[in-house]
């Protein structure tokens, strides 16, 4: 391999020619947006979509939102916060926890279909996706999807790219749905509560028509989040209390929501895993991780468990992902076998038959 | 008739007798049909301008059978063509001379109801309305609602992506489904996705949801479920015009209110509705419904602002509903428009989606398009996500009305593509808008979908003529004939 020179293209046509040219000569290539995300521990180029930045259209009345992949997520909350409006499945911000330095990227988002509490009630990144452009590992402008709310014109590629972490493709320009934000937000806590409390209480909660829109449990505190319009949300936090008045919960006003969707409560060292299971089972698979000798936390009322310590959580659960790596071995990926890594195979070679795109990154 | 279907394999139908008799053997007696006169039945769908009674029609009733019936096919060569409950308006289901109608109506079980985790398994036979009246004792419902789903089944939903009119706060059905059990053309059987909240690896769930029966057959499905509202309430309001009707719409989005529906009619619609159910609606040239969700006086705050929105746009009537008797009425007439407009005469049913800032601009055009055709349309639809339902009269008895109708139609989902809309944003592309995906797919971004199904379906066996056009999918089916 030649000497690692970083490739920053500025426009779609510059993606297409690298790609092209790097699909000739079988070159690797680590796909980047602001360095946040999981580690491709693979050597290769990296290609940085920093430079491929910047909103396209903003349009509040039709709650769409077209913009480059290396736009800021940062720039992206205040301009749609300016509307009263936002990303509604609340993409997380991982610096923290990855020890990155850089900043998160739309484009990385979506190629991680990153998703942060809200996802219990509005679903997740994929869901607010409604259309994308990429480049595939031939050097092919393509495109899927449109901007507009429904959709079902052919096959829904957009799906596939959100969560395939640059292994498919470059994404060039992504459509997302903006959503208003509720005006009014507050929290109910539990002190000192284990997981299989936590999950009585989510239980609970999650069968009302309240539309709670967060459900996390941390460090022995049980979180349950409450948004709506004014009076909306004094109306649902009464009927909340009475409901859980067993569990003596307390209401907190500017409860930490932005930390539990960052998991800074595992910010710096260890290996960390991102687990997902059947909300009811997490209380048992938090008592197994723990005697492996690490420590969890739960958000998606359970249906999201992370793990920080040692050990391969897959022998429980085995739907985990090893988002830092930081000496744990193996892949980052949970292991697919038989017909399903068949199909797999077969998407992977038919986007990117020469396997330049994050070639390693989402393999066994 | 101006779209055209490929010719039957004729390798296929000489094969016809032991193509039936090897599914014979490894189906129950009663879940084979190969009689004309019962397999006539399935020779459409709703799209029934298109007719072909299919070479036989099985009725699986587990998963396992229709892993039978796919490694018999699969190994004779014989297409298949997955079927719900044949409500498609596009011509999803449309059977070829040389196939396998494969009904999915006997897989009718509900297996699982998990209200602790937020979700039903069925087999996708289950009609859409069945799965919401199974978890109604359980204060719970399933949302996606398409207009047909006391007939319409979840394995169609599931093909098509199925929206319905309460999609605008709950998504469609790609954005409810959890998990499905499918079986694949090999007779292979993969479970993708589940309760969890995330799919293991690369997201196929996501492209099998929509597909159109093109990658494979699904038999079960893990459908996410939510806690029933405690009210829901609409309210009617009259425009003197489409334009001020469709600037209501947008402010209502802008402020922060999300309705779980707007519904918009036109006039022609109007006079329709009204001479046949009477529903008492404005005599106005457009008419939206807004249904708001919540407790009372969740429902009243809600319904204050949209007044507030629409008084400041000076609206002929804003109409709410004290009681569910006053409720219904006003769902009344959007409810019995399909049935209206059928005692017109008949009509075709597009499904262009527009971005919301263009539906006056978009209307505006379709009336002058009906012009220059020379049919009356009358325009129904869910304005909250610009998803138009432009319906064309035409007589079927008339000769080249259909063929008036059908340009005419091409006209409509060509302008919803040039305003930055799409061809279809529920229905599917079946047979019926297949010709148009060129005009909004260049021909790699169409390459792409077809080699996507070549990676799920290398015999091109599934659902064959529907979704590509026949040029276009030529080459692929030429080697996958090989």
């Amino acid at each position: 391999m030649t000497v690692a020179l970083d490739l920053a293209p500025t426009s779609e046509a510059e993606v297409s020619e690298i790609l092209a040219d790097c699909h000739a000569r079988r070159t690797p290539l680590r796909i980047a947006g602001g360095g946040t995300r999981i580690e491709n521990p693979f050597l290769a180029e990296t290609l940085s979509l920093s430079r491929l930045s910047g909103v396209v259209t903003y349009s509040p009345g039709e709650m769409t939102l077209i913009a480059r992949p290396g736009t800021p997520l940062p720039e992206v909350r205040q301009m749609l916060a300016a509307e009263g409006q936002a990303l509604a499945f609340e993409p997380p911000d991982l610096r923290g926890v990855l020890g990155g330095n850089g900043t998160p990227t739309l484009g990385g988002v979506v190629a991680a279909n990153a998703s942060g509490p809200r996802r219990l009630l509005t679903g997740a990144c994929r869901d607010h996706l409604l259309g994308v452009r990429f480049v595939d590992g031939r050097g092919r402008v393509l495109k899927n999807g449109g901007r507009v709310m429904k959709n079902v014109t052919g096959l829904d590629l957009s799906k596939l790219l959100a969560g395939s972490h640059g292994t498919l493709a470059v994404l060039t320009e992504v459509v997302l749905k903006t959503l208003p934000l509720s005006p009014a937000r507050t929290t109910l806590v539990f002190p000192g509560v284990t997981e299989t409390t936590a999950l009585r209480i989510f239980t609970a909660a999650l069968s009302t028509p309240f539309e709670v829109s967060g459900a996390a449990h941390v460090g022995g505190t049980a979180y349950l989040r409450v948004e709506g319009l004014e009076g909306q949300l004094a109306y649902r936090r009464d009927r909340l209390l009475a409901l859980l008045a067993d569990w003596q919960p307390q209401v907190m006003e500017g409860a930490p929501w932005d930390a539990i969707r960052d998991v800074a409560h595992f910010a710096g060292g260890g290996p960390l895993w991102r687990i997902l299971c059947k909300p009811t089972d997490a209380p048992s698979l938090c008592q197994g991780l723990r005697a492996m000798g690490g420590d969890c936390s739960l958000d998606w009322g359970g249906g999201l468990i992370w793990y920080r310590g040692p050990g391969n959580p897959r022998g429980l659960a085995p739907h985990a992902t090893l988002v830092r790596r930081d000496g744990a071995t193996g892949p980052a990926f949970p292991p697919l076998t038989g017909a399903v890594a068949r199909l797999h195979d077969g998407l992977r070679r038919t986007f990117d038959p020469a396997g330049i795109l994050n070639p390693g990154l989402m393999d066994a | 008739m101006s779209i055209a279907m490929p010719a039957p394999d004729p390798r296929v139908l000489a094969q016809a007798s032991q193509i039936v008799a090897a599914l014979r053997a490894v189906l129950p007696p009663d879940a084979v049909i190969d009689d004309p006169r019962e397999t006539c039945a399935y020779e459409c769908d709703a799209l029934t301008a298109y007719r072909c009674p299919p070479l036989a029609v099985v009725l699986p009733r587990s998963t396992e059978e229709v892993a039978a019936v796919m490694r018999v096919c699969g190994d004779m060569g014989v297409p298949v063509v997955p079927r719900g409950a044949g409500t498609s308006l596009a011509g999803g289901a449309l059977p070829t001379a040389d196939c396998v109608i494969l009904g999915t109506m006997r897989l009718c079980q509900v297996l699982e109801v998990d209200t602790d985790n937020r979700f039903i398994r069925v087999q996708t036979g289950v009609t859409n309305l069945s799965v919401s009246a199974e978890l109604e004792p359980h204060g719970f419902f399933y949302a996606p609602d398409p207009s047909s789903q006391l007939a319409c089944t979840i394995a169609g939903n599931i093909a098509m992506n199925s929206g319905g009119a309460h999609c605008l706060k709950y998504g469609v059905t790609t954005n409810n489904l959890l998990g499905a059990t499918v079986v694949l053309t090999t007779g292979e059987v993969v479970e993708l996705g589940g309760p969890e909240m995330g799919p293991m690896g690369l997201d196929l769930l996501g492209i099998l949801c929509g597909s159109e029966g093109q990658l494979g057959v699904v038999t079960e499905a893990v459908l996410r479920i939510l806690p029933r509202p405690e009210g829901a309430r609409p309210v009617l309001i009259g425009f003197d015009s489409a334009e001020t009707a469709g600037e209501c719409v947008a402010r209502i989005i802008r402020s922060g209110v999300l309705p779980v529906a707007i519904e918009y009619m036109d006039e022609p619609c109007l006079r329709a509705v009204e001479a046949f159910a009477k529903a008492g609606y404005p005599d106005c040239p457009a008419v939206l419904i807004v249904e708001v969700e919540g407790s009372r006086a969740e429902i009243d705050d809600q319904i204050a602002r949209i007044r507030a929105i629409a008084d400041a746009l000076h609206p002929v009537e804003f109409r709410e509903s004290r009681n569910a008797d006053e409720a219904l009425a006003i769902w009344k007439g959007r409810k019995s428009a399909f049935g209206a407009m059928g005692r017109l005469g008949d009509y075709i049913c597009l499904d262009g989606t527009v971005p919301v800032g263009q539906l006056p601009h978009t209307l505006r055009r379709i009336g002058e398009l009906s012009r220059q055709h020379g049919l009356e349309v009358a325009n129904v639809f869910h304005a909250g996500d610009g998803n138009m339902h432009p319906l064309i009269l035409f007589d079927a008895n008339k000769p080249g009305d259909l063929a008036r109708a059908e340009a005419f139609g091409a006209d409509i989902l060509r302008l919803c593509v040039a305003v930055g809309g799409c061809l279809t944003g529920e229905h599917g592309v079946g047979v019926e808008k297949r010709d148009l995906m060129g005009d909004q797919y260049a021909p790699g971004d169409l390459a792409i979908q077809m080699q996507v199904k070549d990676v799920f379906d290398p015999q091109w066996l599934l659902n064959p003529a529907k979704v590509f056009p026949l040029e276009a999918s030529a080459a692929h089916r030429a080697r996958a004939a090989e």
